[in-house]
């Protein structure tokens, strides 16, 4: 059977390049990069030069970079870390206020929703049925008490990326920190963080063709930041913990090589996607895609099939070697009505009947003539069962 | 010990099949024996019903209450749902079955939790097992299986099928090992499910499922028994459905009201009829300062009267009936009858089926007249009344039907 992966915005396959970079810090060199003996030094440089690869994919300064053990922690120490380490309000009665999306990523809203129980008031500022935030509604959400703007890059499941440079400007006007996850950008969309004017920014590896378990938060020379952990100088006092030297060199490797494919991919990879996406919505009637086709990162789609339950139609290409994915997967592991889906205004049954098509560095054009083939087939089976469906034709024969 | 296939099928090995898998001993073993026997064919399916993050109360061994505003609280205690989910997880990677959760938790709230919690409410004692088998398992479970390919499911259930050679209707029966047998819950199913059902553990007792699963190292082999029901882990349904009506702002709490004895003396209060259960003797709560003739003597719940929201009480003797009526009926294997039919009747999981004569009565037949041999303790509302073939029938195992006790 063939095996077709596209869902890179989950994970990707790590690059060769990465591999190689990494294996001497699986084997000969182990070294803690804070000894200071020789061999903790070699260890040491290696965390730097990865440091500095980071830094260049986006346009920061080397000591602005602090390794995490991925995405969620650097989500975590941004929001946290600059709420806790924010001047209280000048009104005492007064607590405060954070700014954020209903679309961001779990690790940014849980962390947010924990805030509010510690008596943090956070706005979630709505998206448009494009899943696009409107910059004025950020502006609108500021008060007083703000004390942090955390707007994500590129949406995880849809893909649509926000206006971040207008709303760094808004943030900077009223001296307001600006944190974007970047996690789904990175790699995919050029990322400057100079050019947009933003303040903290987070990053993930295994999304780059990188490890997991490591990822990185660039936070802006001279931001207040209080670390979530305690224990040594680790990462200039905002990360301790000793160094996952061959994750790191891993984030490195796959930094550097991002840096040097990512337009060339994007393009390949864009015309692979609306291919992809043209050929699914000429054969399968009853069929949508989510969000805004023109902003959005050029390796996502997201496609929502009436009367189909997706956890279903997962399962079923899943069996037929296509993996893709529909909604958040609970602890269980099953499935969770999207909150980005509903956002956008999606019924409780569209958002279920929805599927995401990822692609990336090993997706060829086979890989999508598989897809384009099979899937059809397997709507049109899922629907002669769908109880739904049914009703609907029956309906529509009357 | 050869896997046997107790279905009355030719396994069909080619073509794939669901074992619906709870994480427990005997889903697993099901599991495992239809992946030996149809090695490439099966699928492992286990099924989010209950999100055991919600209504946790204290006595759950939660450290605090999930209400608005407050943390999730990560229990170190037992999460039944996401610890089954893990262990079938598990035993599907040790079989090499392809494996997956499938959310129903709206589903499972809707047709199994709110009429199980309404059904006490009204002084019912419901059985929620077989509204999920009804509603969710055979019929959710079975569409998704369908729908992802398969044509049949498999269940861990102690019961059999088999298709009668001459009708070709497919016929539900006892279990092999009686004392496992769960075929009480199972006789609201129709021909159209049961001719995709198998239940590989028919023909096993408990001691060879437990053996098998030893022997096949299956990571759950040593795992205990679960009496509990699966969406309320606390063990306590009272506090399940108080916290449940709270959660969805039905204000007041059931109501209280009084506890009378069958001759018409108001003896004490109850605190809603929830909490009460035919035939139950403990936990009414009566303090001293009964009336002379009741004093000394055990007094027993006769009845659950909703108009009035009373409990009557009295002597055990009080609570036999010779008769019954039974509604919403399900012919499982047989056509409906048209002549009063000699059966023995189950009316509860561990009821000794009784023989008894069904009249079927109503309009468009849609009711039992159930009359017992012997008078019956009990028969409670809410629960089965299950028909099975009378003792010296040629199949006494086969189940003929089965309604709801009204």
């Amino acid at each position: 059977m063939r095996r077709v992966y596209l869902d890179y915005n989950a994970t990707t396959p790590l690059a060769p390049e990465v591999v190689q970079a990494m294996l001497p810090f699986l084997t000969e060199e182990y070294g803690n990069a804070s000894s200071i003996h020789s061999v903790g030094q070699r260890a040491r440089a290696a965390v730097e030069q990865a440091r500095a690869q980071v830094a260049a994919l986006i346009g920061a300064r080397e000591k602005e970079i602090v390794f995490t053990s991925g995405g969620t922690e650097a989500d975590n120490l941004a929001v946290r870390g600059v709420v806790e380490a924010a001047e209280r309000p000048r009104k005492p009665e007064s607590g405060k206020h954070v700014v954020t999306s209903t679309i961001e990523h779990h690790a940014v809203l849980n962390t947010c929703q924990a805030l509010e129980a510690e008596g943090v008031a956070v706005t979630y500022v709505p998206v448009n049925s494009a899943g696009l935030i409107d910059p004025e509604e950020v502006r609108r959400a500021l008060t007083p008490d703000t004390v942090l703007i955390s707007i994500m890059h590129a949406n995880n499941e849809l893909g649509t990326v926000q206006a971040i440079a207008e709303i760094a400007r808004i943030a900077r006007g009223r001296k307001i920190p600006f944190h974007t996850d970047a996690v789904q950008a990175v790699g995919k969309l050029p990322v400057n963080v100079r050019e947009w004017g933003v303040d903290l920014l987070s990053l993930s590896a295994h999304k780059i063709c990188g490890p997991k378990g490591v990822g990185a938060l660039w936070v802006r020379r001279g931001m207040r930041l209080k670390p979530l952990f305690f224990g040594g100088h680790h990462e200039r006092d905002r990360r301790p913990g000793t160094e996952n030297v061959p994750g790191i060199v891993g984030l490195g490797a796959a930094a550097e090589l991002a840096g040097a494919r990512r337009a060339e991919e994007a393009v390949r990879v864009k015309s692979l996607r609306d291919e992809l996406e043209s050929r699914i919505l000429a054969r399968v009637p009853h069929a949508t895609v989510n969000g805004d086709r023109q902003q959005r990162t050029p390796n996502t789609s997201n496609i929502s099939f009436e009367f189909v339950e997706g956890e279903a139609l997962v399962i079923a290409l899943d069996l037929k070697g296509i993996a893709c994915s529909t909604g958040a997967a609970c602890s269980a592991g099953a499935v969770e009505p999207s909150h980005v889906l509903t956002a956008i205004g999606l019924s409780p049954e569209g958002a279920h009947g929805s599927l995401r098509f990822s692609l990336g560095r090993q997706t060829t054009r086979e890989d999508i003539d598989y897809v384009a083939e099979t899937l059809p087939a397997v709507v049109e089976h899922l629907r002669e069962l769908s109880p739904l469906y049914k009703k609907s034709v029956a309906a529509a024969s009357k | 010990m050869v896997a046997m296939n107790s279905n009355g099928h030719k396994p069909e090995s080619g073509k794939p099949i669901v074992a619906a898998m709870s994480g427990g001993v005997d889903s697993s073993t099901a599991a495992a024996l239809l992946a030996a026997e149809r090695p490439g064919a099966v699928i492992g399916l286990t099924m989010q019903l209950w999100d055991q993050r919600r209504l946790q109360t204290p006595a759950a061994g939660a450290a605090g209450l999930n209400m608005k505003g407050e943390l999730p609280v990560v229990h170190a205690g037992r999460c039944c749902s996401l610890d089954d989910a893990y262990d079938a997880r598990r035993v599907a990677a040790h079989l090499g079955l392809p494996f997956y959760v499938v959310n129903f938790e709206s589903r499972f709230e809707a047709q199994v939790v709110q009429p199980f919690i309404q059904s006490y409410l009204a002084g019912e004692t419901p059985i929620p097992c077989t509204l999920c088998n009804n509603f969710i398992k055979f019929d959710q479970l079975l569409t998704t299986a369908r729908q992802i390919g398969a044509e049949r499911l498999a269940t861990g259930h102690y019961a059999r099928v088999r298709t009668h050679p001459e009708t070709g209707r497919r016929e539900l029966r006892r279990a092999a090992d009686a004392t496992k047998d769960q075929s009480y819950f199972l006789f609201g199913l129709t021909q159209e499910q049961l001719a995709r059902t198998e239940f590989p553990l028919g023909e096993l007792t408990k001691d060879e499922v437990r053996g098998l699963a030893r022997a096949k190292k299956l990571p759950v082999a040593e795992k205990p028994e679960s009496q509990e029901l699966c969406f309320v882990p606390s063990g306590s349904y009272i506090r399940f459905i108080e916290a449940y009506l709270a959660e969805q702002g039905e204000g007041s709490p059931p109501a209280r009201g009084e506890i009378v004895t069958s001759d018409g003396k108001v003896i004490g209060e109850h605190s809603g009829l929830h909490g009460f259960t035919l035939g139950q003797r403990r936990g009414l709560g009566l303090a001293t300062g009964l009336p002379r003739e009741w004093r000394g003597k055990p007094l027993y719940v006769l009845a659950l009267d909703r108009e009035r929201n009373r409990v009557i009480v009295g002597d055990d003797r009080e609570l036999y009936r010779r008769e019954a009526r039974v509604r919403e009926l399900n012919w499982v294997s047989i056509p409906p009858p048209a002549q009063p039919l000699r059966c023995a009747v189950k009316v509860r999981h561990k009821h000794q089926a009784a023989p008894a004569i069904l009249y079927v009565e109503g309009g468009a037949a849609s009711e039992v007249r159930v009359v017992f041999d012997q008078p019956q303790r009990a028969l409670t509302p809410g629960q089965a009344a299950v028909f099975y073939a009378a003792p010296e029938a040629p199949d006494p195992d086969l189940v003929l039907g089965g309604g709801w006790l009204r």
